[in-house]
């Protein structure tokens, strides 16, 4: 299971490479569970996934997975300053309405937050821009009408963002069809997992 | 029969008393299978199944408990009880006290969700059973769940509490007292001995379960089952029963009020009020939960407003703050309160999901 999952989701791979040991988790939209799941057999991390649907919430229960039934973007508040190593939102901050305040919520609730998303930078994405369409992608599986994703960003973007909260980002991680991306990241990667704290 | 007497926080002591039990499925060698169900306000010992003479006897859970069904009997060794002060075989009120010689009546003490626990672990003493895989109930069951993870952390490895509330609201209590009222200002009820006059406070009692059953339904689901239905088609301008709902609900207190107990009511309902595990810390939930070892499954319904899913969280959260290990589902469902006793496929997913897990921790 686990190999499948990691071909599956290679931010996965990436998010586990920086979380040490025995850490405790928050893993906000965290889907079946899986992401939670590999990192209790390969991290023994004690760990609380937050998530909206039924099917994933029983899906988690399935996975022997923590999970807490709410909306992610009022739900974080139930959680106590700094009760986390980390928090996780892994895929989702592209769907998140509230970016900025969640952002925040994020590096008050863990010591430290790590975000992963699709870089709309990416230049297949800008290629079908320029070509006269809305990009459609493994990453951005979604129609223009039917996405839930209404925060897309570069990763310049983000590292804006970040700098405007006060957030310092500590590591990033981009990667192309699985592969780490060094140089031009903004243009040659098509997903960035991203490691940061509160600048304090 | 238990003859070791129980002290109730109350001070009362009763000296001896029987619990009646039900038990379902088989105890595994080492006695790790074991599901302790408790029962809210109206329940009992027949949690599912019927007898052999008496098919339409149906247990108050059978959808939930059963061969296969979430709560898998062919996995678990599950036991149901009347709680002590019910009026289903257990000693209660209604029934004899051996020192007088007549029913308890009001000389029944006070009971609480603690002394509950108490005589329940007295039980698991009875049957060998040092550890329950699971301690779980609804409503008022829910509340005796939990009461075991604080009284009990080592016994028990997983609570599942329903439907259920770290302590009743204010408004809660106060439909709790309309229903005591109603039955305590019933001329027929002698101050709890009616017993002895051979009368039944029925009119009381009927009402108290009408009240109680309009909180256990939604606003929504009422409107749907019986509307503005009238019961003749027409207004006859008078007060006999006219809207269909008026009918529905005398059924139901009739029915209640032909066989439960006055006085068990009473005491339900006061064990429901007292419930509240925070009072003895200044009402620090967080505090009253750093005893409980247990996991949880936490379960509420989105339009029981009697056990709001508001309430659950606050479980959630005191149970995150001490870093317990707890799953919570909000289950979208029409039915108010009474959600909790109702098939629904998600909330049988959830359950189900949530017993396989346990039934993996131990070998059959």
């Amino acid at each position: 299971m686990n190999t499948s999952i990691i071909q599956s989701r290679p931010d996965f791979a990436a998010i586990a490479a920086w979380i040490p040991q025995g850490s405790s988790v928050l893993d906000l939209g965290c889907g079946d569970g899986s992401l939670l799941r590999y990192l209790r057999e390969t991290r023994e991390v004690r760990g609380y996934g937050v998530e909206i649907s039924d099917a994933n919430i029983a899906a988690c229960i399935a996975n022997n997975v923590n999970v807490i039934q709410n909306d992610l973007e009022s739900g974080i508040a139930d959680f106590e300053d700094a009760s986390f190593d980390f928090v996780i939102l892994s895929q989702t901050l592209q769907a998140t309405r509230n970016t900025e305040s969640l952002m925040q919520e994020i590096v008050r609730v863990g010591r430290e937050g790590i975000v992963s998303f699709p870089n709309f930078g990416y230049w297949k994405n800008r290629l079908q821009v320029m070509l006269g369409n809305m990009p459609v992608s493994d990453e951005l599986p979604y129609q223009w009408y039917d996405t839930p994703n209404v925060h897309l960003c570069t990763l310049d973007d983000f590292e804006f963002l970040c700098a405007h909260l006060e957030i310092r980002i500590l590591a990033r991680h981009v990667m192309a069809n699985g592969n780490d991306v060094i140089v031009m990241p903004n243009l040659r990667g098509s997903t960035a997992v991203y490691r940061f704290r509160r600048d304090a | 029969m238990f003859d070791t007497p129980l002290t109730f926080k109350s001070g009362a002591v009763l000296p001896r008393y029987e619990l009646m039990y039900e038990t379902y499925g088989t105890l595994n060698a080492d006695k790790s299978n074991a599901i302790l169900i408790c029962h809210a306000l109206s329940g009992h010992h027949h949690v599912a199944g019927y007898y052999f003479d008496d098919a339409k006897n149906l247990g108050w859970w059978d959808n939930m408990v059963g061969p296969g069904k979430p709560i898998d009997t062919d996995k678990f060794f599950v036991i149901g009880l009347n709680n002590l002060g019910g009026c289903h075989g257990s000693t209660g009120p209604s029934s004899n006290d051996p020192l007088t010689g007549k029913q308890y009546g009001a000389s029944f003490p006070v009971i609480t969700v603690e002394d509950w626990v108490e005589s329940q672990a007295r039980l698991a003493d009875r049957l060998g059973i040092t550890q329950f895989a699971a301690v779980l109930g609804g409503s008022l069951g829910g509340m005796q769940a939990m009461q075991w993870a604080l009284s009990y952390p080592e016994r028990l490895r997983h609570v599942l509490a329903i439907a259920t509330a770290p302590h009743l609201t204010a408004q809660n209590i106060a439909f709790n007292d309309v229903a005591r009222s109603a039955i305590l200002t019933d001329p027929d009820f002698h101050g709890g001995d009616f017993y002895q006059h051979g009368v039944v406070p029925t009119r009381g009692l009927r009402l108290a379960r009408m009240l109680g059953h309009i909180t256990y339904l939604s606003d929504d689901a009422m409107a749907d089952k019986f509307g503005r239905e009238l019961r003749t088609g027409k207004l006859n301008f008078s007060y006999d029963i006219e809207f269909q709902i008026e009918s529905y609900l005398r059924y139901q207190g009739d029915k209640f009020a032909a066989y439960f107990d006055a006085n068990t009511y009473l005491l339900m309902t006061k064990a429901l009020d007292y419930f509240d595990p925070a009072r003895e810390l200044d009402g620090n939930l967080n505090r009253a939960f750093a005893a409980a070892k247990a996991k949880f499954l936490v379960v509420s319904f989105t339009t029981d407003w009697r056990f709001a899913p508001e309430r659950s969280r606050e479980i959630v959260h005191a149970l995150l703050h001490n870093k317990r290990d707890v799953s919570y589902a909000e289950i979208t469902s029409a039915h108010g309160h009474d959600s909790f006793l109702m098939q629904d496929a998600q909330y049988f997913a959830v359950m189900r999901n949530y017993l396989n897990g346990i039934a993996r921790e131990f070998s059959v």
